[in-house]
């Protein structure tokens, strides 16, 4: 029986339901020091003096580690990160100093006992505050940064700390084409990851210089790779461990805490120290997800089809760039949203502001810009008076169409947008431009579109071991993390399919170790089960020629005979005559006791081919193999007399390619959806007017609870994407896109206000609603 | 009323296990579960009580064990997730994809079994109203509403 589209449980689903699944922090043995965190209690401030003497005397203090101590600046693209905040404080939470102590208590007390004493700068506190010629500037040593991985673009002397054009067509042509146009101005906070587990690292540096790491990664070849440079050791010495992740998001593909835990190992002759933060610290001090503002201009002819769209985005990247700069790069290569636009203008600037620094986020920034671009459809159809679903059929990107940065697409890139609209057609029963008003309660729908691309690096690579075990059982090695999506099972199903065997003898290793398992770029961007699986397919194409080729010398025939299937390799005119895989996989053994051939080891590899950096000067290049598009839908019932609603219903239709695991797909876009729901009507990360982040709690960073989600509806297109395992195409980020643009176009269709930032309170509808009436 | 003041032997009642331990008296029961006692299935998601990832049964009802002290679980009647063997409810959480990352999982299955202990008839809303204690950020929570009103409405009918 097929694997493929069947629900098969988690391979990690028996020790999750049973408390024995391990995660970073709960292995720790006797002996281990304790490293706890000192913290910026200013936004942007000189640092004066740390006084560490009285701390320095305290029970159990084995070392404390200031910038001082520390000559050394990070960055995944623009080295301007010191791990350990060195003259100055750029944010509220940044690093100051380690205490590592005996315990963990001993360090907590040793840490209250560091006094800071600053000198306050004023605070940056918004990307357009960030761009004024009078701004403060955050990084007075911008032009002296090494980059790490071009292309980025610094402006020295100002807040920029990259800018990114994008050029197609001809604006002239494309605004006299048009005959209406709208603009739109957007504010969106930064978001939190919140995952539930929080982010620890953990360091032991041994004498023989070997450097184990321990830690909650989905970036263990990051770590390895990044440690390694930063101090000189050799890749071979830096041994990354990556156990099951709890939540990830986006906000563990970046290296802070490893680098930290690595100073603290050092300062304490490389013993095993464990660093592990506490929620408000992972709220505080670990990078959020990107907030931005944006000036939004569509044209568009009077029958509703779009000619020109001139963007601009303001990222707030917080204090320091991350990967901010190569996000700003995925938002402006898929800029236009899933539409056809003959001319577009786009620039993005990546600023720096005395926010906590930003990073990867579920959607590499195409939430926050889907958002725009949805709410500015939604204003044209207003302006058009077409249905909002109409006006999204009509300027649908199909095969034959370019990107906006230039790409010709095809059916197997792109899938079939069109038929995922018609589908939502069906699913929201009545155009999503109608209201339904009974007294002071209105329902309405809002409709929203997505895509997206991977926006991965063109030398991204994927590696697969396969081994057998005696019985003829398979063992899968790959480098992705498992940090909830389910990258180990569609990995171990992939398998099994080529295979034709039973999933129960595919055993995948679930804990990552780069010394031992094949290099995965990192478990981002919802490339694993494309690009793993390809190295999957592969490897196990190698195993199955190694099988047959010996295969065919116990069966005295040709290997282009024989064919492998439930555990066995078969003549295909004749499955009677075979051989065991048992009897094969470590060497074959005649009756006499002479033995051939060898341990069958399966290797396989992917690359991800064709693609190219954007050019510096239009923005045109190739940024990921294929989209994945969909389109999305919320109905609310808002109370007008307080701005009070219910999301009543949630839905999405998603090309998926090919579904792999429906249970596991179905529960990815609705996690999704429910992320989405959060940012549109209640998450945000929120600062005082001093620039202090006042949301490092849950009871401050309120997330979705049980009982507040929708009734879900979720549909699936597939429209296969050649190229991938099975036709599947990427769909771990999606379902989070265009469900916050579709909440807020629900919303302000029943308040009749715009409603053009996030989050969409009970008290920002009223309050937008008391100004339309004032 | 009793006080310590300093580390002090304590019996625990775990998983019908009488377990010694030394803890400090400020020493959360949570710490105490997971640093002395091995037993990790309690998370600390926020040692505030907001997300619930450290929920275990006390008695018969579901406490946040970063809530209370070691010292005040004496007496007491323990049960973590490692106490669950082939239940339903597990059953029910593999079969509905009721978790994803699994970081939040024993905290929903000790609320979730508290409830079907103690209120085995609960209506829907009821175990809306329980379940909200906790917080999940992988899953649509759809699925973990599901799952327990499945073990709920078999043991109903």
């Amino acid at each position: 029986m097929s694997t493929i589209g069947q629900s098969v449980r988690r391979t990690e689903a028996p020790n999750k339901v049973t408390g024995r699944a391990k995660y970073n922090a709960d292995t720790h043995g006797p002996g281990t020091l304790w490293a706890h965190l000192v913290v910026s209690s200013e936004a942007h401030a000189k640092i004066l003096r740390i006084d560490r003497d009285k701390a320095m005397t305290m029970a159990g203090v084995k070392a404390i580690v200031t910038g001082d101590d520390v000559s050394l600046l990070c960055g995944e693209v623009l080295e301007d990160r010191p791990p350990l905040a060195k003259g100055k404080v750029r944010y509220y939470g940044e690093p100051i100093a380690l205490v590592v102590a005996t315990g963990e208590a001993e360090a907590m007390l040793a840490a209250l006992a560091i006094q800071v004493e600053y000198q306050k700068l004023p605070v940056v506190h918004t990307p357009l505050e960030a761009m004024r010629p009078d701004a403060p500037l955050i990084h007075e040593n911008l032009g002296h940064y090494a980059i790490a991985k071009p292309p980025i673009s610094p402006q020295p002397g100002t807040n920029i700390a990259d800018v990114v054009t994008l050029r197609k067509g001809d604006m002239n042509v494309g605004w006299k084409s048009s005959a209406v146009s709208i603009e739109g101005n957007f504010t969106l906070p930064s978001i939190d990851h919140a995952a539930m587990e929080t982010r620890s690292a953990k360091v032991e540096i041994l004498h023989d210089g070997r450097v184990i790491v321990h830690t909650t990664t989905q970036a263990p070849f990051e770590v390895q790779k990044l440690l390694s440079q930063y101090f000189g050791i050799t890749q071979g010495k830096v041994i990354v461990n990556a156990p099951l992740v709890g939540g990830a998001f986006g906000g563990k593909a970046t290296v802070q805490l490893e680098i930290l835990a690595y100073l603290a190992s050092r300062a304490v002759s490389g013993r095993l120290v464990q660093l592990v933060n506490s929620r408000e610290q992972d709220f505080k001090t670990s990078p959020v997800g990107t907030g931005l503002q944006a000036k939004i201009k569509l044209g568009a002819t009077r029958q509703g089809k779009l000619t020109v769209a001139e963007l601009t985005f303001w990222v707030d990247v917080g204090a320091y760039t991350d990967s901010s700069p190569r996000m700003a790069r995925a938002i402006t290569s898929d800029c236009t949203g899933p539409y056809r636009v003959d001319h577009v203008h786009c620039d993005t600037y990546c600023l720096y502001t005395n926010h906590t620094y930003a990073t990867a986020y579920r959607g590499f920034g195409h939430m926050p810009m889907t958002f725009c671009i949805e709410r500015a459809m939604d204003k044209l159809a207003d302006r058009l008076a077409i249905d909002p679903l109409q006006l999204r059929r009509l300027n649908a990107i199909q095969p034959g169409h370019t990107t906006p940065t230039g790409v010709t697409l095809n059916l197997s890139r792109l899938g079939n947008l069109n038929a995922c609209i018609d589908r939502m057609n069906d699913l929201v029963t009545k155009p999503p431009g109608q209201v339904t008003r009974v007294a002071h309660r209105v329902r309405a729908t809002g409709v929203s579109c997505f895509w997206k691309t991977s926006s991965s690096p063109p030398d991204a690579s994927s590696g697969a071991i396969i081994t057998f075990n005696q019985e003829g059982s398979m063992n899968l090695s790959t480098g992705t993390v498992e940090f909830g999506a389910g990258t180990k099972t569609t990995s171990a199903q992939i398998l099994a399919e080529r295979m034709d065997m039973s999933i129960e003898d595919i055993h995948v290793h679930t804990h990552i170790n780069t010394k031992v398992d094949p290099e995965h770029w990192k478990t981002v961007a919802s490339l694993s089960t494309f690009m793993v699986g390809r190295a999957v397919l592969d490897a196990a194409d190698d195993a199955i020629t190694q099988l047959k080729s010996l295969a065919a010398v116990v069966l005295r025939c040709a290997s282009a005979d024989l064919a492998v299937g439930q555990g066995r390799v078969f003549i295909k005119d004749d499955p009677t005559m075979n051989v065991a895989f048992k009897d094969i996989v470590h060497g074959y053994q005649y009756p006499e006791g002479n033995a051939i051939g060898g341990q069958v080891i399966g290797r396989g590899t992917y690359i991800v081919r064709h693609l190219s950096p954007l050019n510096p000067d239009d923005g045109q290049g190739r940024p990921g193999p294929a989209w994945t598009v969909g389109c999305q839908a919320v109905e609310v019932e808002l109370d007008t007399s307080d701005g009070t609603y219910e999301i009543l219903r949630a839905m999405t239709v998603v090309d998926i390619g090919r579904l792999i695991n429906p249970k596991g797909a179905l529960g990815m876009v609705m996690g999704g959806m429910c992320q989405g729901l959060g940012y549109g009507s209640r998450e945000a990360v929120r600062y005082d007017a001093l620039g202090r982040l006042v949301t490092d709690q849950f009871r401050t960073y309120r997330t979705m609870r049980l009982g507040e989600q929708p009734n879900y509806q979720v549909d699936f297109v597939e429209t296969p994407q050649i190229d991938a395992p099975y036709g599947a195409r990427a769909v771990g980020e999606h379902g989070v896109l265009a469900i916050p643009s579709a909440l807020a176009n629900a919303l302000a269709r029943a308040a009749g206000v715009e409603i053009d930032s996030l989050p969409a309170t009970p008290e920002a509808i009223w309050r937008l609603g008391t100004e339309v009436q004032a | 009323m009793f006080s310590y003041t300093t580390r002090q032997s304590l019996i625990l009642r775990v998983n019908q296990d009488a377990l010694t331990v030394t803890p400090r008296p400020s020493d959360t029961l949570l710490y105490t579960l997971r640093q002395e006692l091995g037993l990790t299935g309690a998370k600390p998601g926020c040692e505030n009580g907001d997300c619930g990832a450290c929920t275990v049964i006390f008695d018969n009802l579901p406490l946040k064990s970063c809530l209370m002290l070691t010292a005040e679980a004496v007496g007491h009647e323990i049960t973590t997730v490692e106490g669950f063997h082939h239940t339903a409810l597990q059953d029910a959480f593999m079969d509905h994809w009721a978790f994803q990352c699994g970081y939040c999982t024993s905290g929903f299955l000790t609320t979730a079994h508290a409830l079907l202990t103690r209120h085995p008839d609960a209506d829907r809303q009821t175990m809306v109203e329980w379940l909200r204690s906790n917080l999940c950020r992988c899953t649509g929570y759809q699925e973990i509403g599901d799952a327990v009103w499945s073990v709920l409405q078999a043991g109903q009918t």
